[in-house]
């Protein structure tokens, strides 16, 4: 349902240009979940743009369910890394999830229905009607979430969307993005630098390079499910792969990077 | 109980003041300084004689505050409409903000009061020269400000709107304006305050009702209790509104002290 194909990116031009995506060809089947890990400023928010409609490549395409990506598509949703940027501190909880409702045509009644659904579905229930900034930093992070599945999107992309949160909040965000992805079918692509967790969530990973980013790995995760925090994190398959994408992720940092030190 | 306290002890020094004032002015014997207490007296020869259907109030009371008060808001209410509206759209496009913004560094530039001979040949002495007055003199920080809170609204609340697809209305009504709010009260606060004073300043050279009006004809027939009395209503004028914005502002801006403390 995703397909990219050799899409290239550059910042600026001339002598401080700088190569974000030197060539990107991927693609995501409908219903799957695909992290993409690589080290930091490896240009994966510059990739999760590009497929937002956020950014317009300077090369190559992105494809979503047969139509070019030109504008923001209007059946994919984003979940940002830093929710206290993404959530709207003046309005209700409530209000930030069922604000884009409007588009899909929904009524007053059926948008609030939607939200309060969606909120309980992120284990909200009952905070619709507090403020962002009232809630906790998980908290903030689950409205985000639900914002997202109360749009029903085909395709959700999420940037990092439990970096800014601690370990065991981490875990629950986890836990709860396998538990709604089933809900509606949806399609993601989840960007992470964290490799456990890329393994741990996802049906594959895909590795970054360094920038330009290129693809170095493409691994298909074949762990039993339900995936559960201690079980699957202790089977010989997780511990295998997880080392492997490890390998991946710093064989590549290793080469250019060890040469300056 | 505590919060009488917390008054009182804000307080302590408007008596104190007043005291040693009178015992001043008393000693010197000074026509152009009388006492608070003559000027009290005067103050209520002025406005509060009246009869009791019209709770006291006099008719210069009836006619002059009314009046001057209706000016000042209307003035101040019409700056902020059209200052927010030019202002947002400034702040968002960047090619009319570049054509307009000299111009507007130019027209701010300008003294109000410098303006009034000008106003008065265009409209003729009236309310409508004068809420003119006050608008051209009081628009520029409501216009700036909510340039520059359009122009910083965060990026990506921006973006978020974006791949949520908000209508242009949405953006607009539901992240731009209410991101831009902080900053369009803190002009619209330093708006109000000016607003007060060209509206005294447009009375006292074309009008023939308002506070402004009766301070000039105190100090026409040498009544300088009279004066300062005047002067005394319009400090306490300035401070009620004032004191009114900030109830507002905290109201309608509870969201963004909150979430300052918060994060």
């Amino acid at each position: 349902m995703l397909e990219i194909s050799n899409l290239t990116h550059t910042y600026g031009s001339g002598p401080s240009a700088h190569n974000a995506l030197g060539g990107i060809d991927l693609t995501v089947a409908e219903g799957e979940l695909v992290c993409i890990v690589g080290p930091s400023g490896c240009g994966k928010s510059t990739l999760l743009r590009s497929i937002a409609g956020l950014l317009r490549p300077t090369g190559g395409q992105v494809v979503l369910n047969g139509s070019p990506v030109e504008q923001t598509p209007d059946n994919l949703a984003v979940v940002f890394q830093d929710y206290s940027r993404s959530l709207f501190p003046w309005m209700s909880v409530a209000d930030n999830v069922s604000l884009p409702l409007r588009r899909k045509g929904m009524d007053k009644k059926q948008r609030k229905e939607a939200a309060l659904e969606a909120l309980e579905q992120v284990g909200l229930e009952g905070a619709g009607a507090k403020y962002p900034w009232q809630l906790s930093g998980g908290m903030q992070q689950r409205v985000s979430i639900a914002r997202a599945l109360a749009y029903r999107p085909a395709l959700l992309l999420m940037d990092e969307p439990f970096g800014s949160v601690d370990a065991q909040t981490r875990e629950e965000l986890e836990d709860l993005t396998l538990r709604v992805r089933g809900h509606h079918n949806m399609t993601i692509v989840l960007i992470t630098h964290d490799i456990d967790e890329s393994v741990y969530v996802g049906d594959r990973v895909v590795v970054l390079s360094k920038a330009p980013a290129g693809i170095v790995g493409d691994l298909r995760v074949d762990l039993p499910g339900p995936r559960d925090q201690i079980t699957t994190r202790e089977h010989p398959d997780f511990v295998h792969l997880r080392a492997e994408v490890g390998r991946l992720v710093r064989g590549m940092r290793s080469q250019p990077a060890s040469a300056s030190q | 109980m505590n919060r009488v306290l917390r008054a009182a002890g804000r307080l302590w020094a408007v008596p104190v003041v007043l005291v040693v004032w009178e015992l001043v002015t008393r000693a010197a014997e000074d026509l152009s300084f009388p006492p608070p207490t003559t000027i009290a007296a005067s103050m209520y020869e002025m406005w509060l004689t009246g009869p009791a259907e019209r709770l006291w109030l006099t008719e210069a009371a009836l006619e002059n505050i009314p009046a001057s008060v209706g000016r000042l808001l209307a003035g101040w209410l019409l700056a902020g409409v059209i200052g927010i509206a030019l202002g947002i759209a400034m702040g968002r496009l960047p090619l009319l903000f570049r054509f307009l913004d000299p111009l507007v560094q130019f027209a701010r530039a300008i003294p109000p009061p410098m303006l009034l001979p000008f106003f008065m040949a265009l409209f003729a002495i009236g309310p409508r020269m004068q809420i003119n007055v006050i608008v051209f003199g009081i628009i520029w920080p409501v216009l700036i400000n909510a340039g520059e809170g359009a122009r910083l609204v965060d990026r990506q609340h921006l973006d978020t709107a974006r791949v949520f697809g908000l209508s242009r209305g949405q953006r607009l009504f539901q992240i731009i304006l209410p991101s831009a709010m902080p900053k369009i009260f803190a002009g619209l606060r330093v708006s109000l305050s000016l607003a007060l004073i060209l509206m005294v300043i447009s009375e006292l050279v074309g009008s023939t009702d308002g506070i402004g009006f009766q301070l000039l004809d105190a100090q026409r027939s040498y009544d300088l209790p009279g004066v300062w009395g005047t002067i005394v209503v319009l400090g306490v004028l300035g401070y009620v509104l004032n004191s009114a914005f900030l109830a507002a502002e905290r109201r309608v801006l509870s969201w963004h002290r909150a979430a300052k403390q918060t994060t």
